[in-house]
């Protein structure tokens, strides 16, 4: 996804609660790993697929641990005979457009298409780690993947209606992969481009068919996905809400306002952009799979639009709203932590701050004015501005905590290592001086919101103390991801953020630092520094390929190339960030996905 | 020549009132002073005035020797002693799930922080003075700038008539079309956006001179309409078509008869303009439009510790009520000067 807010939070897992997640992708140890028509993309947490796995069942089976499930059952069960019912009213500052889920692109609406919409497959509806695995939504099962990783054969869940009451048929699904081209999701051309007929439909998006793409059995109730190449990262991309299963009737053009039904235990009833979205049960819902998709606790929720973070917060803790969308803002969390430690909760997030060096441009074409730069901020005071050491992690490196290929290392500071100690001014000063680049003029450009300009003007101070004479630019939040990816902007230095839209070493590196990239005089540049080492996209093109094959080996490329990336500072990462998530007195069972960086709200009640 | 001193056209002509006779032996200029001595609100006004100009002109006195800060560099990391203790600036919470990070509050220890601390750790004090700096220098300039384009510009219109007031009126009409604070927005966003190069001249977009100029613009044609007013009557009156008979050049009218008549409404804006001008520089620089960072001007002030105005208000206040009683001042001494230049003054009891 592209740079968001503060408040589209991404979870940083524990270092020891990470590999289950993010191996979720293996292959069968006994194939030795390679790429061959066995390759299983079978979860850890998943029921085995193998005759291992389904003997390894029948013995849990029969120690009597399958009654655990039962049991869970009849407590799920008991809980939502006690908490069912009630209306949650969540407020943010503003609409976030359109609400079809194969176009929009934005935080506030992602968080909540998951109680509305279903793909395939989705990430499982849980908290903390849980959330990180990936399970059969609509399909039936795991998919069955054939032809050397480029096949995958999905069979459909029967029974299973939309909120217009009408049966979910394969069609649907066929009808849903051929709109994502035909609405030009914003992700058509990334995350699907690869499944056959693509390139036809991406050139001719109203005649798209995806002859041999996709491929229903109506008889069999199959769906089977023909891939270009093999994508080892193409289930996450299933899981995404582009992927929603919508009716096949559904206009294939942008319906803005107006909502599409839906297979998820809510509905949308009603939004207008200036006043509020509201979404209710679906009463064709009946749940299939509690991993996938639960029946919600809550009747109702109601989004208000229009308050600024201030008064999210006076409506929170005067028990006039349940939830705030927008992260609080900073000058009030010691209040929070201290007035109203309960209704707070902290998550991390995979995700990072960081500052874009443009090297096309000077200062920073040179590489010593970029390691000038590196060596002298002072990360440990940067973190003040997000809330302090308990809501953010100086960080020296692109990939998070927790992410495949992370292995901790900081180059630029006093003593380099592991971890960033303290900035070293005199390093800096001296590689100005021998940049040749002292006293020149270096413009910050800021979004206008509180923690973006704070770390512009600490930025300017730190640019002016090492011999540049900088200034600052602060333009709304609204245009400024758009107008720093822009080169015809010419922007120098600026202060942005990267939430991963799923868990991938990929998301980060290729992604905001990969040759593929960088697109001169768009507004759709992601890698922002302009930065394109061929060397280095050859190691990551060859740790793509070899996440398939053998995900150890690529994590120990991916770490390399993170080094790698960092030898030559075309960004300087500041931190990787926790979400402030602030709920009402009577919020209960609050559960933060760590997959989707969302507030798993299906899972909350207010009874 | 029929030149009629300043003041001359509402001189009163009855005689015989003994105040009246000693004004017209002190002249006028001494009459408006008289007024304004006897005037003790805006006596008042003017002391104030004075005592935020000195305090401002006086804060790297401040800065340096007084706090030992500097108010345009961030200071995160620093510590304070008071009380015999040692103070972040900058103090993480340590209560509850230990979030947030405060800038210490007011102290009122004139030596350290004496409002406090804003967010980048900069003393509020020692950028409240260098911020009144910039915005009297501003409010001040600007004024200077709009009096003297609108005085060129009403006079010419008035005195000449014909197709140059029909032009300069249409001008002052179109920019009166504008609402005045979006035709600032809207040339502050031209430019900053990139300094301003005219040959040789290189103006910086951090540069104090374009706020100056974009106020000092955008309020010509509230002056120079009154201006215009005042110089068709003066151009129709007989000691003008006495001297325009006689053949007097034009330039000469315009300096010796016209000029001094008009300067006494162009006192009586001084300290209203400056008003209007401060209020209209805080509120650019509030919006990031007016005086750029690292700089302070009262504005700026606000605009910084408007995040903290639960925690830390008076990072915001202070600055805020400096700005109000400035205003008042000088609509206070605006109205003095009024009276006192204002020849109707002389009927009051």
């Amino acid at each position: 996804m592209t740079a968001i807010p503060a408040e589209r939070e991404r979870f940083v897992p524990e270092k020891s609660s990470i590999l289950p997640s993010l191996e979720r992708f293996r292959f069968s140890r006994k194939r030795g790993n390679a790429p061959s028509p066995c390759f299983y993309a079978i979860q850890d947490a998943k029921p085995l697929r193998t005759f291992a796995g389904i003997a390894l069942s029948i013995a849990l089976a029969a120690l009597g641990l399958l009654p655990g499930l039962s049991q869970a059952a009849e407590n799920r069960a008991e809980l939502m005979q006690a908490h069912r019912g009630g209306t949650v009213r969540v407020v943010s500052r503003s609409a976030g457009g359109t609400i079809d889920p194969q176009i929009n692109y934005a935080p506030l609406y992602w968080s909540y298409y998951g109680g509305i919409y279903d793909g395939l497959v989705t990430f499982r509806k849980a908290g903390g780690v849980d959330s990180l695995v990936i399970v059969p939504d609509l399909a039936e099962a795991m998919p069955s993947v054939q032809n050397a990783g480029k096949t995958y054969i999905f069979k459909l869940r029967k029974g299973i209606k939309f909120s217009n009451g009408r049966d979910l048929t394969t069609d649907d699904v066929v009808a849903s992969f051929q709109r994502i081209f035909k609405v030009s999701s914003p992700t058509s051309g990334t995350w699907y481009k690869d499944i056959i007929g693509a390139d036809a439909c991406l050139a001719k998006p109203d005649d798209c068919t995806l002859d041999g793409g996709i491929v229903a059995d109506k008889s069999n109730w199959t769906i089977t996905i023909n891939l270009t190449a093999p994508d080892g990262e193409f289930l996450d991309k299933l899981s995404m809400p582009h992927a929603s299963i919508l009716p096949a009737e559904t206009v294939a053009r942008d319906v803005g306002i107006d909502p599409i039904p839906g297979t998820g235990p809510y509905a949308f009833e009603s939004y207008d952009p200036n006043k509020a979205l509201v979404w209710v049960r679906n009463p064709h819902f009946k749940e299939w799979s509690v991993e996938a998709q639960p029946d919600g606790y809550v009747d109702r929720f109601e989004l208000d639009f229009g308050l600024t973070a201030d008064a999210q917060v006076n409506a929170i803790i005067n028990d006039q709203a349940d939830v705030m969308f927008d992260q609080p803002p900073a000058s009030r969390l010691a209040e929070l932590g201290t007035k109203f430690p309960k209704q707070v909760h902290l998550d991390p997030q995979l995700a990072f701050w960081y500052l874009p060096l443009n090297v096309n441009l000077a200062p920073f074409d040179n590489l010593k004015a970029r390691q000038a730069l590196a060596h002298a901020i002072d990360l440990k005071a940067v973190i003040n501005f997000f809330g302090g050491r308990n809501l953010a992690t100086p960080t020296c490196q692109i990939l998070p905590p927790g992410m495949q290929g992370y292995n901790a290392f900081c180059l630029h500071t006093k003593d380099p290592g592991s971890k960033w100690t303290e900035p070293d001014l005199d390093k800096a000063r001296q590689l100005v001086d021998e940049s040749g680049t002292k006293g020149q003029t270096i413009t910050i450009l800021t979004e206008d919101g509180e923690i973006s300009r704070n770390i512009g003007s600490y930025l300017q101070s730190t640019l002016n103390s090492i011999g540049y004479n900088a200034n600052i630019k602060s333009i709304s939040g609204n245009i400024h991801y758009g107008y720093i990816q822009n080169t015809n902007n010419k922007v120098q230095i600026s202060v942005t953020q990267w939430y991963a839209d799923y868990p991938a070493a990929s998301d980060f590196l290729n992604v905001l630092l990969g040759c593929g990239s960088f697109r001169e005089g768009s507004d759709s540049s992601p890698n922002i520094s302009g930065f394109c080492d061929k060397d280095l996209q050859a190691q990551m093109d060859k740790a793509l390929a070899l996440g398939i094959t053998d995900q150890a080996a690529a994590s120990e490329l991916w770490a390399a190339i993170d080094q790698g990336m960092m030898e030559q500072v075309p960004l300087i990462p500041l931190f990787n960030p926790k979400q402030v998530t602030l709920v009402s007195k009577r919020m209960g069972n609050f559960q933060y996905s760590k997959a989707t960086n969302t507030w798993a709200y299906t899972l909350g009640w207010v009874r | 020549m029929a030149t009629e001193p300043a003041f001359g056209l509402a001189l009163p002509t009855s005689t015989g009132h003994d105040e009246q006779t000693d004004a017209r032996a002190r002249g006028p200029w001494a009459q408006a002073l008289h007024r304004f001595s006897r005037n003790g609100s805006a006596l008042i006004a003017a002391l104030v005035l004075i005592v935020v100009i000195v305090a401002s002109l006086l804060a790297p006195v401040y800065a340096i020797w007084i706090a030992g800060v500097d108010p345009f560099s961030s200071n995160l990391e620093s510590e304070i002693t008071l009380g015999g203790e040692r103070l972040p600036v900058l103090a993480p919470s340590t209560e509850g799930l230990g979030i947030g990070v405060m800038p210490i509050g007011p102290t009122w220890q004139f030596n350290a922080y004496f409002l406090g601390a804003d967010e980048q750790g900069r003393d509020v004090m020692a950028r409240l003075l260098y911020g009144g700096r910039a915005t009297l220098l501003i409010g001040s300039l600007s004024t200077a700038i709009t009096l003297v384009l609108a005085a060129f510009v009403g006079i010419c219109a008035g005195f000449f008539g014909g197709w140059i007031d029909r032009i300069l009126s249409r001008v002052l009409d179109i920019l009166w079309a504008f609402p005045v604070y979006l035709f600032a927005i809207c040339l502050s966003i031209v430019l900053l956006n990139s300094r301003i190069e005219l040959g040789p001249i290189v103006i910086d977009s951090s540069s104090l001179i374009i706020p100056i100029m974009i106020i000092g613009v955008i309020y010509v044609p509230y002056v120079a309409r009154p201006i215009r007013g005042q110089v068709l009557a003066l151009r129709k009156s007989d000691f003008v078509m006495a001297a325009i008979g006689l053949g007097v050049p034009p330039h000469r009218i315009l300096i010796r008869d016209i000029l001094p008549n008009v300067l006494t409404t162009l006192i009586v804006f001084v300290p209203l303009m400056m008003a209007l001008n401060i209020a209209t520089e805080t509120a650019l620089s509030f919006l990031s439009l007016g005086v750029q960072s690292p700089g302070a001007s009262w504005g700026t002030i606000i605009r910084d510790g408007q995040s903290l105005l639960y925690s830390r208000p008076w990072v915001s206040t202070a600055p805020g009520l400096v700005i109000i009683v400035t205003i008042v001042a000088l609509n206070i001494l605006g109205d003095g000067v009024r009276d006192a230049f204002d020849p109707r003054a002389k009927l009051r009891p």
